[in-house]
């Protein structure tokens, strides 16, 4: 390396408890980075492999090893930050565009935070979950904008509007797009059995839909990205939606690339390109260079699949985020994802992760707004993602004008992921974000499974708490509920465009 | 016996049309007629089979998009994207067509006789036996086989000068063939020429000769003919581009 940078200080310092540790080996076994090894009958440390994903710790019998990030502090300043330092030698000894995964590390305020969910107490009493039910049902797709009945001889009426295909969630929690090739198979597998078991539905991706996929088909959303990666007519045939990706929050306005050395024989088949070829999805979809064409795309994909499917748009949140989802409820599409700054990925430039785009809690609720000034709030459904975390922001979403979520990062953490954001490594020790068999072999796709059926369980039973306690008793009537909001230490600028009240108000 | 089945697309909005379409090849149609065609899009899209569908006018947007077996035949001019993200089978089409012609197209094959617009063949893709081909007897514009990842790209440039520039951008796979010498300052970033071998002669000598025939042109003197084979530089245009954090 000719620089004279040297070596950065440790990121992290891993030490073992040489009093505790038995030497049994499991950590130098689970480690997929290289931090532990063996010279003869004593256990080795190289502490700069390691990426805080806490596979050792957590095999670890005697609690024997212990992590410590930053043991080597720089002189401390405001500015000129580690993160800021740490870049400029990077990029000094390399002269590249940095890439990180993973979603936004920039420390801005979380507007979730700062908005507060109502109660009942004396005025209006709250519902008991437990002896009322509460609704949390949810369609999505369009809905019509009036219905026509006609009346029948016989008395009897019948609906005569054409109604356009739904899909229908037992809850408004969804597993959003993690393509196979970012993640394992056995990742895909154990979201689709959670899918299936909770009632609701997860994205493919852009990556094809893997052959052991398809005894949940009717559980997934296939994505068409730019690159059109494992899409044919079957594929579309067999989702239960389409969802075409325009964007993405954690690097609005460019493109994806998977280096081919995670484009494995597997990988290969269900993306249908060459084995070790890299796969490089465009910024733009280069059939739709303008909003005009955007409705040519949604036509053709419901005419190739006969007009069964809702078909949706993804798209990242940024500054004309209101403009963009208005013109995209006029183009055909049934469902809009809005995925904000803080969503997840893979592997995105630095820059745009941590610097380009707007917050979910913002773009729904200008979106929300936008599409009832104009009446078309009933073309589109509206999918909050981008950092979803806890039961409390999908109630919020949802309260600011989301109808469901896309969760995507939390899913991942439920099945093991420590958020050590080095999934473009490819050798996640969790056996989640690594083509490598004997990883993936890690990850028990049965259990896995459980793991986010009982998430997307719990956080369901909590909505419907938070809901009785508001006396609300079905989903309907907290979509778009901002009365239900007050906003904490939210500037008034904000809270305007939030359209929520302060605390107090 | 062939079944040929005719339909008159006159003032019929596409999604009838193409369900006539479709009921037609469900019915055991081997060739369907469609006459008075007046840009209705999306004809033969996500079709599958193996039907000949003659299109008797201008074809609209995404002509046979996601198709995946049946052979177009357009006797007229084809706008936007024939061809787009297409499995297998055929589109030939006896006039010019639009931008982004076989965009993403995966397999099979599509001859344009006339001239191609703005980013012809942009991000073709191969994959096992599957290898899309994409055959221009005129001119193409700028932007040709962009993002190419696989597959072969033709112009035979019969009616005079090959309009293209930035040819190849950000190319990563298969071969652009253009009949001529292509000067190197029509190339993007990421393409670069090699002189056609004996090998990849014979490899082309089908091809042109399906595309004479289709159109009724003399093949050998195109067989014979000086080409430029255009390929990528590197099969990973942006590898240099990233550091990791």
């Amino acid at each position: 390396m000719n620089s004279n940078i040297g070596s950065m200080p440790l990121r992290y310092r891993i030490t073992i408890d040489r009093e505790q540790c038995m030497e049994c080996g499991r950590c130098v076994e689970n480690c997929s980075y290289g931090v532990f090894r063996w010279d003869g009958d004593r256990i080795l440390i190289n502490s700069r492999n390691c990426t805080a994903c806490h596979r050792c710790l957590t095999y670890c019998p005697r609690d024997a090893i212990m992590l410590e990030e930053h043991p080597c502090d720089y002189r401390s300043h405001p500015v000129w930050t580690r993160q800021v330092r740490e870049s400029i030698y990077n990029q000094a000894r390399t002269g590249k565009i940095i890439l990180a995964g993973m979603g936004s590390v920039a420390d801005l305020p979380i507007i979730f935070d700062h908005l507060m969910l109502d109660a009942c107490q004396v005025t209006t009493p709250p519902t008991d979950p437990l002896r009322e039910p509460v609704e949390l049902r949810t369609y999505l797709g369009k809905k019509p904008s009036k219905l026509d009945i006609v009346r029948k001889p016989d008395g009897d009426i019948e609906l005569s509007t054409k109604l356009t295909p739904n899909l229908m969630l037992e809850t408004p929690i969804m597993l959003g797009h993690m393509s196979y090739g970012a993640i394992s198979l056995n990742a895909q597998l154990a979201m689709a059995r959670a899918a299936k078991e909770t009632g609701t539905y997860m994205g493919t991706g852009e990556g094809g839909l893997h052959t052991d996929l398809y005894p949940y088909q009717d559980r997934m959303i296939v994505q068409i990205a730019s690159g059109r990666f494992g899409v044919n007519v079957d594929y579309l045939e067999r989702g239960a939606a389409i969802e075409l990706k325009l964007g993405q929050g954690a690097k609005p306005g460019i493109g994806g690339h998977l280096p081919g050395e995670k484009v494995s024989a597997h990988v290969s088949r269900t993306r249908m390109i060459p084995e070790g070829s890299d796969a490089i999805s465009p910024a733009p979809h280069h059939d739709v260079y303008g909003i005009e064409d955007l409705p040519q795309l949604v036509n053709s994909v419901k005419e190739a699949t006969g007009w069964k499917k809702p078909v949706f748009a993804k798209i990242a949140a940024v500054n004309n985020n209101a403009e963009n989802v208005a013109a995209i409820a006029r183009s055909g599409v049934d469902a809009v994802a809005i995925d904000g700054f803080r969503g997840g990925t893979g592997a995105a430039p630095r820059v745009f992760r941590d610097h380009v785009g707007i917050p979910i809690e913002v773009a729904i609720a200008t979106a929300d707004k936008e599409l009832r000034k104009q009446g078309l709030r009933n073309e589109v459904s509206l999918i909050a993602c981008g950092s979803i975390r806890e039961s409390a922001d999908v109630a919020k979403a949802i309260a600011l004008g989301a109808d469901a979520v896309y969760i995507g990062t939390a899913a991942l953490v439920a099945m093991g992921c420590r958020v050590c954001g080095n999934c473009y490594q490819g050798v996640c020790s969790w056996g989640i974000a690594t083509q490598r068999p004997n990883l993936v072999a890690r990850l028990d796709p049965d259990v896995a499974s459980k793991q986010v059926a009982n998430l997307i369980h719990a956080w369901t039973l909590e909505i419907t708490e938070l809901m009785g306690a508001a006396g609300i008793n079905s989903i309907e009537s907290l979509r778009g509920n901002r009365d239900r909001l007050r906003g904490y230490m939210l500037d008034e600028g904000l809270l305007e465009i939030l359209d929520v009240k302060s605390v107090g108000a | 016996m062939a079944k040929q089945i005719t339909i008159d697309a006159k003032g019929v909005h596409y999604t009838p049309l193409n369900q006539q379409i479709r009921k037609a090849i469900d019915d055991g149609a081997d060739e369907i007629v469609i006459n008075n065609v007046l840009g209705q899009r999306f004809i033969g899209n996500g079709l599958r089979g193996n039907a000949v569908i003659r299109v008797n006018g201008v074809a609209g947007g995404d002509l046979a998009m996601f198709m995946s077996g049946p052979t177009v035949i357009v006797h007229g001019n084809a706008e936007h994207a024939p061809g787009n993200t297409m499995d297998s089978g055929k589109v030939v089409i006896h006039g010019s067509a639009g931008d982004a012609v076989a965009h993403s197209m995966r397999g099979g094959k599509v001859f344009v006789r006339g001239d191609i617009g703005y980013r012809g063949g942009i991000h073709m893709k191969q994959y096992e036996d599957q290898r899309p081909i994409l055959v221009v007897g005129g001119s193409a514009q700028t932007f040709l086989g962009e993002y190419m990842a696989g597959g072969l790209l033709l112009v035979l440039a019969l009616d005079g000068v090959m309009n293209a520039r930035e040819i190849g951008s950000g190319i990563h796979g298969g071969e652009i063939v253009i009949r001529g010498n292509v000067d190197e300052s029509r190339l993007a970033a990421g393409a670069k020429k090699m002189p056609l071998t004996d090998e990849d002669r014979a490899r082309i000598a089908p091809v042109i000769r399906e595309f004479a025939a289709d159109f009724e042109l003399d093949a050998e003197p195109l067989v014979n003919a000086d080409y430029t084979r255009i390929v990528p530089a590197s099969a990973r245009p942006f590898a240099g581009k990233y550091t990791w954090e």
